[in-house]
């Protein structure tokens, strides 16, 4: 490994100026569970590290005023699972977080990181493009703001600017009757990668469908956002024939890789049936809250 | 390479050590602080054999930097026991033969006792989710998951 400079900044301009100045040689670490990985095998030789963990927004969670909620990109599962409030309104967010790795990853994973590094199967990303969540990003020219499904460009690329740092996700306020699902097709039960990964956040209003986002994993070279399936679903009663309608959206919005976890036929497939049984979990919860 | 002078406490005791940046937790616990209890299974987060808490967390020590320990608190098995007196879990992992290798125990003991701590009377399939990310080639778990249940049987009882 080359010479390589650790820094833990206790500011976001310090962190930015610092990432910025590294011109391309640096990496940002959150929970470090991608990136320690990846260094160790070779795959980055980064010249410096930004440790984000001492910035205190990065690493809060924040219910608004107004009911939504701003959560730090390097917040760690467990802490998100700790927290009173979270995983009441958000419980698919939530469960979507806490099935990356174990008791041990958890303890350091972040949200934030699982969207940085890109992989088109991160299990918290089509939670998040579901739930219709914003990320705030600082760079060198300033803050913006994204939704979610904007940030990922390809496997393990995003639309971060050179200098630009993740800071937080932005979640909404929820109305009445509104509830979200993940759920993730793995050839075993537990500590495995996405075969295909399926986001439903929905609201009904008696009994039917007024708002619905879809978001769908490992099916494409980003996570996608599957506007058709929402369409299919709002203003339906979720009876079978739009449920079908939604699925069919999802098996169209697939463009998969054949590999070791899963063939293009099969994944395109499980899209469809993931869809099925995600909004049944959503509707279920959102029936009662 | 610059190494990096770090403050932190280790099993209790105030701690000072000199890394380098790219140094990871598990390399100086068991290389320049000796305390070679911790193991290297994979060394990519997968085996949980590196298995410690830090601030009370339960942390892979090969997924984390040893510079990242500035400032807090790291609990290894080398602080299970209190001097000659084993923890329950110790003692119950010998009673009920809950090893046989012993590569993955020092993480199978710390993660246990992380749970222990947080959920005095966890399920077995509570026990074997927690647990999914400590590999054991030896026992088949069951072992492992027996001693575990029983413990947390016996430390109940004691509380009482």
């Amino acid at each position: 490994m080359t010479d390589m400079r650790y820094l833990a900044p206790s500011t976001l301009d310090e962190a930015v100026g610092a990432f910025a100045a590294a011109a391309g040689a640096a990496r940002i670490l959150a929970g470090g569970t991608d990136l320690l990985v990846q260094m160790r095998a070779g795959m980055v030789q980064p010249g410096l590290i930004v440790d984000i963990k001492k910035i205190p927004e990065l690493t809060s969670i924040e219910e608004t005023a107004d009911g939504g909620f701003v959560v730090g990109a390097a917040v760690s599962g467990a802490v998100l699972y700790e927290h009173p409030r979270f995983g009441e309104v958000w419980p698919g967010v939530l469960e979507a977080i806490n099935l990356i790795g174990s008791t041990q990853v958890q303890g350091r994973a972040s949200a934030g990181g699982n969207l940085c590094n890109g992989s088109p199967a991160g299990d918290s990303v089509p939670a998040m493009i579901a739930a219709g969540a914003t990320v705030t990003v600082q760079g060198p020219n300033g803050r913006r703001q994204m939704p979610v499904e904007a940030v990922p460009v390809g496997p393990g690329r995003t639309n971060l600017t050179p200098g630009e740092i993740l800071v937080s996700f932005t979640l909404p306020p929820r109305a009445k009757g509104s509830s979200d699902a993940y759920l993730r097709m793995i050839p075993r039960t537990e500590m495995d990668i996405a075969v295909v990964g399926c986001g439903v956040n929905l609201t009904l209003k008696d009994g039917v469908c007024t708002a619905a986002r879809v978001g769908l994993g490992a099916v494409a070279p980003t996570v996608l956002l599957v506007e058709d399936a929402a369409k299919a679903l709002i203003g339906s009663k979720l009876d079978d024939a739009a449920i079908e309608a939604a699925a069919a959206a999802c098996r169209a919005a697939c463009r998969p890789i054949d590999d070791k976890r899963g063939t293009i036929v099969y994944r395109t497939k499980v899209a469809g049936v993931l869809l099925k049984r995600t909004v049944a979990i959503a509707a279920d919860r959102a029936g009662r809250a | 390479m610059a190494k990096l002078h770090i403050s932190t406490k280790i099993n209790g005791e105030p701690t000072e050590f000199l890394c380098d940046p790219n140094d990871s937790m598990l390399d100086v616990l068991r290389g320049p602080l000796a305390l070679t209890g911790s193991k290297e299974g994979c060394g990519s987060g997968d085996c949980g054999a590196c298995s410690v808490m830090l601030d009370g967390r339960l942390v892979c020590s090969c997924l984390m930097l040893a510079a990242e320990a500035e400032g807090h608190e790291i609990e290894t098995i080398e602080g299970m026991a209190e001097g000659e007196k084993l923890h329950p879990l110790q003692q119950k992992f010998l009673e009920m033969a809950a090893l046989q290798c012993g590569i993955c125990t020092p993480g199978v003991l710390v993660a246990s006792k992380a749970l222990l701590e947080k959920n005095q009377n966890p399920t077995e399939t509570e026990v074997r989710y927690w647990l999914a990310g400590n590999l054991c080639r030896c026992t088949g778990y069951d072992k492992i998951v027996r001693a575990v249940l029983d413990t947390a049987a016996e430390m109940r009882e004691a509380a009482r």
